[in-house]
């Protein structure tokens, strides 16, 4: 995996809301992102059980998404990108206390659209949390 | 003998004291400073602005994962609430503890134009109710009710009534 440009992690501290849920970026480069948080009593969507609410879950799988995008090849002259749509299947509950990982993979790319895959997984990687596909658009200087 | 219909402020304060047990026990749904209006059994999810929910400063604009999760919160809370409804209004709803939530099974989220920097709303609707699995359509707006800017449907796997035995 290449090293991460200082400049997609100054991106990503430009963003509030990826700050404000703790969102750290670890890697990046070829069209693939990961993006990680950590557990936090405040996202817990189920007080019985402590387990984080889907929306973060969500926000995490989507923000890596997008980073996926743009360090995409194909994308390389893209100025920004935006979700059109994005579908999350939900395989088991985070284990509460857990770090959350979201490992994203664009897997093409057309002119005005990118395809991603994620997955997201907490310290168990063996057994994913949730995986997605989605696509985005590509918002380029010349157009 | 006909029994008098309840006095209106009882079965407002008994709805808003569900609703609010409901919504205040989710700390999710508190970060995001998500709330609730209700018109008899409408709800009305609201999303106030703030500095927090931004994606893109450039724009600036909702982030998409904010957007996504106020429309999962209505989903679940407007299921949990249709859920309830019955139970509350016959005065059977044990609200001592949280009810169990349901569980999202999945959530497809189309975004249709870019979250303004401003208060954003959302109705759900529950399009099925099944013992074990609902299916739910959300759509969120800002300015205008009839050009949402996003919607998504979803599917949820149902808690299992009070006092049935774990499988």
């Amino acid at each position: 995996m290449p090293e991460i440009p200082e400049q997609a992690r100054l991106r990503m501290k430009a963003l509030p809301h990826s700050v404000a849920l703790g969102m750290e970026l670890t890697e990046m480069g070829d069209g693939k992102a990961t993006i990680s948080m950590n557990y936090d009593t405040r996202f817990i969507g189920d007080p019985a059980t402590g387990v984080l609410h889907g929306g973060a879950i969500s926000a995490l799988m989507d923000t890596a998404s997008g980073a996926s995008v743009l360090c995409h090849p194909a994308a390389i002259n893209a100025i920004s990108t935006a979700t059109l749509d994005l579908r999350i299947d939900y395989m088991r509950p985070a284990t509460p206390g857990q770090r959350i990982t979201a490992r994203a993979e664009c897997y093409h790319v057309t002119r005005s659209v990118a395809f991603i895959r994620v997955t997201a997984t907490d310290a168990d990687e063996s057994r994913p949390v949730a995986t997605g596909t989605g696509t985005f658009t590509v918002e380029r200087p010349d157009r | 003998m006909r029994t008098p219909p309840e006095p209106v402020h009882i079965v407002k304060s008994r709805r808003e004291a569900a609703l609010t047990w409901l919504t205040s026990g989710v700390p999710y749904v508190q970060f995001l400073g998500i709330q609730f209006d209700r018109r008899g059994d409408e709800l009305t999810a609201l999303l106030p602005f703030d500095d927090k929910l931004i994606g893109n400063p450039m724009l600036p604009a909702l982030h998409g994962g904010a957007t996504a999760a106020f429309l999962e919160v209505t989903a679940i809370i407007e299921l949990a609430w249709t859920t309830l409804w019955e139970d509350m209004e016959a005065g059977r709803a044990n609200m001592d503890v949280l009810p169990p939530m349901p569980k999202t099974i999945n959530f497809t989220v189309d975004f249709l134009r870019t979250g303004l920097p401003r208060d954003a709303y959302a109705r759900a609707r529950v399009n099925r109710s099944g013992r074990r699995y609902a299916s739910v359509h959300v759509e969120a707006w800002q300015d205008n009710r009839s050009r949402p800017f996003a919607m998504a449907s979803a599917h949820f796997l149902m808690p299992p009534p009070p006092g049935t035995p774990a499988e």
